[in-house]
């Protein structure tokens, strides 16, 4: 009967098509530099602009202003000399231009040149092959290009996230690109769904499902839909973090009595706990070079984050403002902690600088939830609740940049960013 | 004897909603078709054969009413409600644990599950390790009590299956839970 129901589940994973995520920009960066993309020449061939969504992209980092270009004649084009005079009257520091055009194959080509007007030189430009199918990832790929150039950091336009969405009885592990466009589901369950953790090289999910009744951990393989169960042991079985090579995972398991932190192997073999204390160890996740986990335990009275190798060992308290901080997660660069703090009440994204111990709260609003970094470190990815329904939003590390995530009728939860795509 | 009659109106109800017309007609004690002699007052009448009742008595099936679900037994009381952020069993749940733990004691191949539930609020991972706590609290004592470990098995839902949806005091209160579930209703 239960194998019943997780087939039942697993065949109504294929279509649903209803779910995309709307981003709304709530706050944007102090200055933003303006720039202005101009429509590419021929792109009206392609089922998508891709100026368009490159605009958006940058837009939606709140580091950028798109600025309105006016038709030119003759259209620009990729090859179309700049005047530069031209670009600065219009107040703009940066200029893309582009072309597409259809090859004998059925395939398109599209090129891009990025200006800096303030300087008056090229700043490069890129040439890419595509199917009409891959309007978007090509869009992206320009936008990680443009956003790189000019801000020195990698973007995260090509990356995907993965969320919850609970609409009546049925949950949906979706994966979406990191603008909601293109969701597709995973895993339809008619039970709980939570945790989801991308693997390193994001093709793997781990996650927590209640199909038998009890979590159980299970990694799922993206590309086949292929899973199987990492850990099912007597009572819970939570909380995956990947270790930084994607071998083994950090797991929360109650085998052995409470909530107590465990390493097994990425295919379930070769368990081995970490932790020995009385009280709750849980929501494991390893710093980026792997020495440490970071974990949350009531183990001093209330739940705080702590630190420890990742053999196992002494740990070592890291929070100490509040009495509840819990949901650790660590920057890419291994310098800032993001949590969820109890502050009177509400439940807030904090952010602790490691070097410093500086804490600054980034969200004010009071029932955040499992925040995620951006593989760049720049934005952190949300669940909250507004209006009596779950959404997700996204604030910058400096606590300026917001935006807000939500789908049609039904609660989103449980965010993870995924990966840089290599 | 009235249950059986209910169990049987019941029944008759449910087969009345599956016939047809022309089976409705056939129960009938007059005959009103056109041409159809009236019947002669006086006259002697037929009793009417009736087939025997098949009665269903849905209280001595499992899931019906027994000693594990009879309002009037205290072991029909299965949730123990616990404090904010705590996982100790209060006093006041101390006598509907032990009148579960005699039970266990008094039937050894009787296995029961324990889940624990948290309120919404906070992590849903550590929500997770908090239910299990509660479950384990009234695992341990259940086993102080004389219950065997083989017999009781905790869990925890967390938060992910609230029985009082909403956000306040009141529905938070009703979802601090552990429920005990005997073998046949999980």
């Amino acid at each position: 009967m239960r194998l019943l129901i997780a087939a039942i589940a697993l065949l109504a994973a294929a279509s649903s098509a209803t779910a995309q995520l709307s981003i709304e920009i709530t706050g944007a960066g102090a200055q933003r530099l303006p720039i202005a993309i101009a429509p590419f020449a021929g792109e009206g061939a392609l089922p998508a602009g891709i100026s368009t969504i490159v605009r958006a992209d940058l837009e939606r980092s709140g580091l950028f202003r798109g600025i309105e270009v006016p038709p030119h004649n003759p259209a620009l084009s990729e090859g179309s000399s700049v005047s530069f005079p031209e670009w600065k009257s219009r107040l703009a520091d940066a200029l893309v231009l582009g072309s597409v055009a259809a090859r004998s194959d059925g395939r398109y080509e599209v090129r891009f040149r990025l200006f800096d007007i303030v300087k008056q030189t090229q700043l490069g430009g890129v040439a890419y092959t595509l199917t009409p199918q891959q309007v978007r990832a090509t869009a992206h790929r320009i936008s990680d290009y443009v956003y790189e150039k000019l801000t020195g950091e990698k973007g995260v336009f090509s990356t995907r996230i993965a969320y919850v969405v609970k609409r009546g009885t049925r949950f949906e592990l979706q994966i979406a690109d990191a603008d909601g466009a293109g969701e597709e589901t995973a895993l339809a369950s008619f039970e709980p769904i939570i945790s989801p953790a991308w693997s390193p090289d994001g093709k793997r999910l781990a996650y927590v499902s209640f199909e038998n009744k009890k979590p159980i951990v299970y990694v799922h393989s993206l590309v086949d839909g292929k899973r199987h169960v990492a850990a099912n042991f007597k009572g819970s079985n939570s909380a995956p973090a990947w270790s930084p090579d994607g071998s083994r995972l950090a797991v929360a398991l109650s085998r052995d009595g409470g909530s107590q932190l465990f390493l097994v192997n990425a295919d379930g073999s070769g368990l081995q706990r970490l932790t020995n204390s009385s009280g709750i160890d849980t929501e494991p996740v390893f710093s980026p070079d792997g020495s440490s986990i970071y974990f949350t335990s009531d183990r001093g009275g209330s739940p705080q984050i702590y630190r420890m190798p990742a053999r196992g060992g002494d740990a070592q308290r890291v929070t100490f403002e509040g009495t509840y901080n819990v949901s650790p997660r660590i920057s890419r660069d291994g310098k800032s902690l993001a949590y969820i703090a109890r502050n009177g009440g509400k439940f807030q994204v904090a952010l602790l600088d490691l070097a410093t111990k500086q804490v600054i709260t980034l969200t004010d609003s009071d029932k955040d939830e499992s925040p995620s970094f951006a593989p760049n470190g720049r934005m952190i990815l949300l669940a909250t609740v507004t209006g009596g329904r779950g959404i997700l939003s996204a604030v910058s590390s400096d606590g300026r940049v917001k935006q807000r995530l939500s789908v049609a009728a039904g609660d989103v939860r449980e965010p993870a960013w995924g990966p840089f795509i290599q | 004897m009235r249950r059986v009659c209910i169990a049987a109106v019941f029944v008759a109800v449910l087969a009345g909603c599956a016939s047809t017309p022309e089976e409705q007609e056939a129960a009938g004690v007059e005959d009103r078709k056109p041409g159809a002699k009236p019947p002669t007052i006086g006259a002697q009448t037929q009793p009417i054969k009736q087939p025997p009742v098949a009665g269903v008595d849905l209280t001595q099936r499992p899931g019906g009413r027994s000693i594990l679900t009879d309002p009037s037994s205290p072991l029909s009381k299965r949730s123990i409600y616990f404090d904010y952020d705590r996982y100790d069993v209060r006093d006041e749940f101390r006598p509907l644990v032990e009148a579960h733990a005699r039970y266990l004691r008094d039937n050894a191949s009787t296995k029961m599950l324990i889940q624990g539930n948290t309120d919404e609020r906070g992590s849903r991972e550590y929500n997770l390790a908090l239910g299990q706590r509660r479950s384990e609290a009234i695992k341990r004592m259940l086993l102080l009590l004389g219950a065997r470990e083989e017999q009781v098995e905790a869990v925890s839902l967390g938060e992910e299956k609230p029985k009082a949806t909403g956000s306040t005091e009141d529905a938070w209160a009703q979802n601090r839970r552990g429920d005990i579930l005997y073998q046949g209703e999980f």
